[in-house]
């Protein structure tokens, strides 16, 4: 099992002897503990047995972006072990392991980079001392390799667990010396992780695997039309079958929204789902049952020549001269979409009195035990000390398990019986319930100045803000800066820039997905630089490049993809290559894209894609890589699949069969460079996904004549 | 009571004949590897074999399988060294890790039909089988890796 629970954590730690923990303590303080781990607010990252056994705790859940290998691999790099000879322990937002115990905007490994070197670097400096202490020789005699500390002279060892008992008297390094990166053994590595052998043979455990003796399982009705409220239901069908167990309603809390629901629970999954199909249930739709996609999008619209809520202003672009010559305005679509984790939402949930257990995969597992009126304790009823999670590796987050809805309606269905409880979601209940990435619509204008150059730029973007449907004290009044992120601080030197936002009321939950509103508002903002480029009669690449500082981000990314991608070859015939950038939440990375076209058919290919990202410093290269493929990937599936969309009230697709995703047979060639000269550190599991759809969108235009203002971009059919 | 054959094991379990052999391999007999990605044969998260042929679990009914030869990614190789396996830990494939028990489950019977398969089999072949955080490149990668590992004898 890849998670602790807390019993096992103490037990181990009274049964150890002389373990030492080590690890931060709530003030950042490094600190250390021996033979147990009592004292709260006490993280402790390394635990070593005198049976030699290393364990490091890794708080970042794993959720493919790899910090299974690249946050132990910090500690590791310094505390001269290899992963290969350490234990690898996921941590379930214990209280131990304090509030980093999340994974989203892209900042586990730069928000731990330092931090957790200290700690393997105290831990390092401690055994040093240890051994020159008890060999009695000189510290600058002795040096840390492989879980050992040598007497360069004698090429005497011990490992760290036999110096334990010395280590435990010794006081830390408050500020201990980091390894030179050029001394780096596994920082910046070719490295395999160590999660992928456990992923090729099914015994990696995920949310949906857990087994608890005694078990059953559970899935759940929930109103069709969305914001349905339930009259009545009747089980009498359903409990006549064979192993069904009980009936009832359930809440299920998806930020502002309260949704009740039907569980059945049974002995089995599949009884479940069958007895669910028996259900006789009269639901309450008034007010909600007119919703329709269409209806909703005209309300967009008619609000977009509001001003908004204003961002950047600046120059004066009310005064700026528009000409049929020199101006364009354009309108941007983007559609609702799910996240489609491919492992469904699924919890198990064990209440037993006062007390509830809960086994699970989600990305924020230090607020599964928060004390927050919004987290799980509050929303369920229990103390915060009462409830013990395990989180497990997860099927593919995506935004989707920032949220735990999913385990407060497990929670609600384990209060229905004395018996642990697996309540599992069908696809069809992951396609149907959201929470979902919301839409955003964008009304841009630009002006083109004599030099050729923009003169001004306008970007508005309309839509429903997500975080007013998570949040019971969202302020309306106020600017969001999330739904205008990137779009007013990319490097154009720009003299008239003014963005803004229009919100919109909405009664769907709404959700981030990777790379959040980026996701929407880059192919509006990098697709329409493109369309001001060819209406000044300039490459597109060379356009953006005249537009910003030689010392900025942008230029170092621009200049190096355009080099990379071989941009000033000469495609064949039918062929065309776009570009586009994006520099948000301190992530950075460019795409140039190139498709054929087939003029007989009217579809186009994606052919290739040369991405680089700006890393400053990179942990796991390949790593990287393998997330800027995937993102690619899912970038596709944003850009060019049909959305989300309701009707009545009730969503329209159900299963992967009519809300499709990208399959291997549309998978591009895929080149990913890094950049990592050693500046600042930026993120890398969500800069993939932003500049994708623009750079297609280009690259289409290039190839065609055909822009696309809307997505999804139909590439079996791209007629002028 | 149903006889099943799953892993070169025999095992009697209690179920509906209608019950989709994924719940029956993995909430009665407790293998977890094969997953639940869809319920309708559209994703390929649950790849069994059935007498050496890849199937879809959670659409074959249990009583299909009876007195068959199943083997789940727990079954596939003794050490997790069957070609694709070995090629797939070679290659970093998986991200979130989900999908691949079905992916390899997959690619070993493409393998062993198609000893060489080029690109165009490969998608071909492995078309049913979505991986949302989206290996797809390295999944080819690595069924060419698993298609010369098998060449020189297999894995070592």
């Amino acid at each position: 099992m890849n998670y602790i629970s807390r019993r096992h954590f103490i037990k181990s730690a009274g049964t150890a002897g002389f373990a030492l923990w080590l690890g931060l303590s709530a003030k950042g303080e490094i600190l250390k503990v021996s033979a147990s781990v009592e004292s709260k607010n006490f993280s402790p990252f390394i635990k070593i047995e005198p049976n030699g056994q290393i364990t490091l705790f890794n708080i970042k859940p794993e959720m493919g972006q790899g910090t299974y290998q690249s946050i132990p691999a910090l500690i590791a790099e310094e505390f001269e072990v290899s992963l290969d000879q350490v234990i690898i322990k996921n941590t379930g937002g214990e209280k131990e392991f304090g509030n980093g115990q999340r994974a989203g905007g892209s900042t586990s490994v730069r928000g731990s980079y330092t931090e957790m070197r200290k700690v393997g670097a105290a831990a390092k400096a401690v055994f040093l001392t240890a051994a020159a202490t008890k060999w009695k020789v000189d510290e600058s005699t002795c040096y840390a390799e492989n879980g050992k500390i040598i007497h360069r002279p004698t090429g005497k060892s011990e490992t760290y667990s036999e110096l334990l008992e010395e280590a435990s008297k010794i006081e830390l390094p408050k500020e201990p010396k980091l390894k030179e990166p050029k001394d780096f053994k596994i920082i910046g590595k070719q490295a395999h992780r160590p999660d992928v052998p456990m992923k090729t043979n099914g015994s990696a455990i995920f949310g949906i695997d857990v087994q608890v003796p005694d078990m059953v399982y559970a899935t759940v009705e929930r109103c069709p039309v969305i914001g349905g409220t339930l009259k009545s239901f009747d089980a009498t069908e359903a409990l006549k079958m064979q192993g069904v167990l009980k009936v009832d309603k359930v809440e299920r809390i998806v930020g502002i929204y309260s949704y009740i629901g039907v569980a059945v629970i049974a002995n089995s999954y599949w009884t479940a789902t069958q007895a669910r199909k028996k259900l006789k249930i009269e639901w309450d739709t008034k007010g909600y049952e007119t919703y329709n996609s269409a209806e909703y999008d005209a309300y967009l619209w008619k609000h977009a020549d509001e001003e908004g809520m204003v961002d950047k202003n600046i120059g004066a672009i009310d005064t700026v001269k528009t000409s049929p010559q020199t101006t364009i305005d354009a309108d941007y679509e983007t559609p609702v979409i799910a996240h489609h984790t491919l492992e469904p939402m699924v919890c198990v949930a064990h209440v037993t009195g006062d007390k509830v257990e809960i086994w699970s995969s989600n990305q924020v597992p230090n607020l599964i035990t928060a004390a927050d009126d919004n987290s799980i304790p509050a929303l369920t009823g229990f103390k915060p000390e009462n409830v013990k999670y395990h989180n497990m590796f997860i099927g593919g987050g995506f935004g989707r398990r920032l949220y735990y809805d999913y385990i407060v309606e497990a929670i609600n269905v384990a209060k229905l019986i004395n018996r642990p409880v697996k309540t599992l979601w069908s696809r069809e209940d992951a396609t149907k319930k959201g929470p979902w990435r919301m839409m955003t619509f964008s009304r841009m204008s630009g002006t083109l100045g004599d030099d050729g150059k923009l003169l001004a730029f306008r970007h508005k973007v309309i839509g429903p803000n997500f975080h007013e449907s998570l949040f019971k004290n969202f302020n309306k009044t106020r600017l969001d800066p999330s739904m205008v992120e990137g779009i007013g601080s990319q490097d154009y030197q720009i003299p008239n820039l003014k963005t803004s936002y229009i919100k919109t009321d909405s009664h769907i939950p709404g959700a981030a997905f990777r790379s959040v509103v980026s996701s929407t508002i880059c192919f509006p903002h990098e697709s329409f630089v493109d369309e001001m480029a060819y209406k000044a009669g300039k490459d597109p690449m060379d356009f953006r490049l005249s537009m910003v500082a030689p010392t900025s981000d942008t230029w170092k990314l621009l200049s190096k993809l355009k080099e990379l991608s071989n941009w000033e070859k000469t495609l064949g015939k039918n062929k065309g290559r776009g570009v586009a950038q994006w520099k948000f939440f301190g992530c950075q990375l460019g795409y140039v894209v190139e498709v054929t076209h087939d003029p007989v058919k009217g579809s186009v290919k994606i052919d290739k894609v040369t991405a680089l990202i700006d890393l400053g410093i990179v942990v796991n290269p390949d790593n990287v890589k393998n997330q800027v493929e995937g993102a690619v990937i899912m970038s596709i599936s944003a850009a060019t699949k049909p959305g989300i969309t309701f009707k009545n009230g009730v969503v329209e697709q159900n299963n992967f069969y009519d809300n499709p995703v990208p399959r291997i047979n549309e998978t591009p060639i895929i080149e990913v460079h890094i950049l990592a000269d050693g500046g600042r550190m930026k993120g890398v599991g969500e800069p993939g996904v932003p500049p994708f759809a623009p750079a297609l969108a280009n690259a289409i235009f290039a190839a065609t004549g055909k822009r696309f203002r809307r997505m999804p971009f139909d590439l079996k059919n791209v007629s002028k | 009571m149903i006889s099943l054959n799953v892993n070169r094991k025999i095992y009697q379990v209690d179920a509906d004949p209608n019950m989709p052999l994924l719940w029956v391999i993995r909430d009665i007999i407790g293998l977890t590897g094969t997953k639940f990605g869809c319920g309708v044969a559209q994703c390929g998260a649950c790849v069994v074999h059935l007498n050496g042929e890849a199937v879809r679990s959670c659409v074959t009914k249990v009583s299909r399988a009876e007195g068959q030869q199943v083997t789940t990614i727990e079954g596939l190789s003794a050490d997790n060294n069957h070609p694709a396996q070995v090629a797939w830990n070679e290659e970093n494939v998986p991200q979130c890790g989900y999908c691949h028990s079905g992916q390899i489950m997959s690619a070993a019977v493409l393998l062993r039909e198609n000893p060489d398969p080029s690109d165009e089999d490969i998608d071909a072949a492995m078309a049913g089988n979505i991986c949302r955080c989206g290996t797809y490149q390295r999944i080819r990668k690595a069924i060419h890796l698993a298609s010369e590992i098998q060449k020189k004898g297999g894995a070592k």
